[in-house]
């Protein structure tokens, strides 16, 4: 299936306000997908006979900078007897207060091995993701402070007493 | 910090305590030698059989991510090096294939320039494939093969260091080109390789994949099933091992590879079940035996077609300046261990990307562990654990 028909196939599906867009500028076209939405597109689109994406290739967390104050989610996903591909994105925007994360559903229902990508996500960008099994942090010691992928992240002169050089 | 963050830290907390009460938390790693690197497995163990495997990573994260945002897409190169030091040519090749595309050069990259990435990339991955081969030997008690695969990965590390001027860490693929041509003599040497391996490789067979013990150790043991592993998002010699002919190189048909003849090794159950360990460690014996293959067709071409010539010069199409148009990008390929991708986000004034992720293979093949080694003995474990081949550096990156 085309990227034309995958959209026209969701919008028949969910209804125009599921999608918020299409990025078609670059070398790969993606989809904006309202967030509250993103497990039930992903669940169509891996159930779908006709789309078949079964294989999540990756999830990035995104922050979009200081100025936009937006928090994303990149979702790659492939179709292996299709052999074909798709970006999905979401994101909201948040004005980075750590008690109010930006937060999304997890898609960990659908796609297993988005576990441990959510968990880096949170762990380096920041974003909560709604509904995780086991939502901690993955790569960074458990105490650590701040979200070292955020663009506003300052360098910890401290750990745990221990002065860093 | 709002309470709901803190849930999952306190739940597996509790879930620890509870266990050291009534069964017994095992603690493998991370200075194990069998878990290859420093990977910590936490095991809630009832007697010998392991009921729940709960990994712990991290302790090798050199945050390739952050410095990918402060450096240059040249400059980043040496750090994708470093994420699966196994295979590092196959890193740089990735990255740099996800630069060239964005910036529309990937068509002018001269032929010889592509057939050459080929063949050091394969090189590159037959020394992982004999790294992952040899070490799993060890974990279950053959201590041979290690000491013969890592005899003749010597030679590989020997030829890369003539080419590129270091052992693993090899910086020698660049956007636009490669940092020299080969040295002159190293196809000739590289033949010699070649034919000096391939008798070693039945050897190793007769020694190891045909052995009756390493069978008993390894057949019905940490079965994969195929749905699980694709919606783990295995890749790589792990989803071939579970049945599916599923090759990047094959499919995406990049660089130079749909210009050569090899076969897609896939797991047959010959001894077990399918997916098995025992499958998933014979994909990796038989795709050194088409990287071979492969290599002989580099090979020809060098030496002939594409013959070095005095002034063919490798950074002829080096970009001055490397500022792609503002676009994201996912570049994917088949590294050693699997699906290596790379995600760019490039804003088109500059030559930093605001954002760089890198999919590593082994961080989602190792996240499919607690599901096959749920109730299996803890001896079955250290075999499950090898027969995956993960790279530390590559899943902490």
């Amino acid at each position: 299936m085309s990227f034309d028909e995958i959209t026209q196939l969701l919008t028949d599906k969910f209804g125009a306000d599921t999608i918020a867009g299409t990025e078609t500028g670059g070398l790969q076209p993606a989809l904006l997908i309202h967030p509250d939405h993103i497990t039930t597109v992903c669940l169509e689109l891996r159930n779908n006979p006709n789309t078949y994406f079964d294989f999540l290739s990756s999830l990035t967390g995104v922050d979009y900078g200081t100025e936009a104050n937006r928090f994303g989610v990149v979702y790659h996903l492939a179709s292996i007897p299709y052999q074909t591909q798709l970006t999905l994105k979401i994101s909201k925007e948040n004005n980075r207060d750590l008690n109010e994360l930006p937060a999304f559903p997890s898609i960990t229902s659908v796609y297993r091995s988005a576990d441990w990508h959510e968990r880096e996500a949170y762990d380096l960008t920041g974003i909560f993701f709604e509904g995780h099994p086991d939502l901690r942090r993955i790569l960074l010691p458990d105490d650590w402070e701040g979200f070292p992928l955020r663009k506003d992240y300052k360098t910890a002169e401290f750990y745990k007493g221990i002065k860093i050089d | 910090m709002n309470q709901k963050y803190e849930q999952a830290l306190n739940d597996y907390n509790k879930k620890i305590s509870s266990a050291a009460t009534e069964d017994m938390v095992l603690n493998m790693g991370p200075q194990h030698p069998s878990t290859h690197g420093v990977l910590r497995l936490e095991l809630i163990t009832d007697g010998e059989i392991v009921k729940e495997v709960i990994p712990h990573i991290g302790y090798l994260h050199r945050c390739f991510e952050k410095h990918a945002e402060s450096l240059t897409y040249q400059q980043t190169i040496p750090f994708t090096d470093r994420m699966d030091y196994l295979a590092s040519m196959n890193n740089s090749h990735a990255f740099v294939m996800g630069v060239e595309r964005m910036m529309g050069i990937d068509k002018d990259i001269p032929k010889r320039v592509e057939y050459i990435r080929v063949l050091v990339c394969e090189l590159n991955r037959i020394g992982s494939h004999l790294i992952a081969i040899g070490t799993y030997g060890i974990d279950i008690g053959a201590f041979t093969p290690f000491l013969w695969c890592f005899r003749d990965r010597e030679h590989i590390m020997g030829m890369l260091e003539w080419a590129s001027g270091s052992r693993m860490l090899y910086n020698y693929i660049w956007v636009g080109g490669l940092f020299y041509d080969l040295p002159v003599g190293f196809e000739e040497r590289c033949r010699e390789f070649v034919d000096y391996f391939k008798p070693k490789m039945t050897e190793l067979n007769q020694l190891l994949t045909d052995n009756q013990v390493f069978i008993n150790r390894t057949a019905n043991v940490g079965v994969l099933p195929l749905d699980v592993a694709i919606n783990y998002g295995c890749s790589g010699p792990m989803l071939r091992g579970s049945g599916l002919r599923w090759d990047l190189r094959r499919i995406d048909n990049y660089s130079a590879y749909p210009e050569l003849e090899f076969d897609v090794p896939v797991g047959k159950g010959e001894m077990g079940a399918v997916g098995d360990c025992w499958d998933r460690y014979k994909v990796r014996v038989d795709e050194i035996e088409q990287s071979l293959r492969m290599i002989e067709q580099c090979l020809d071409r060098l030496q002939k077609e594409l013959k070095r010539t005095p002034d063919f010069d490798p950074r002829a199409k080096l970009p001055r300046k490397t500022i792609p148009k503002a676009q994201d990008y996912y570049v994917r390929c088949e590294g050693a261990k699997g699906e290596l991708g790379f995600y760019f986000m490039a804003d088109g004034k500059s030559e930093i990307p605001t954002r760089v992720k890198a999919r590593a293979p082994s961080f989602s093949n190792l996240s499919v562990l607690p599901e096959i080694a749920r109730g299996v003995m803890i001896a079955d474990l250290i075999a499950i654990v090898g027969s995956i081949d993960f790279v530390l550096g590559e899943v902490d990156r």
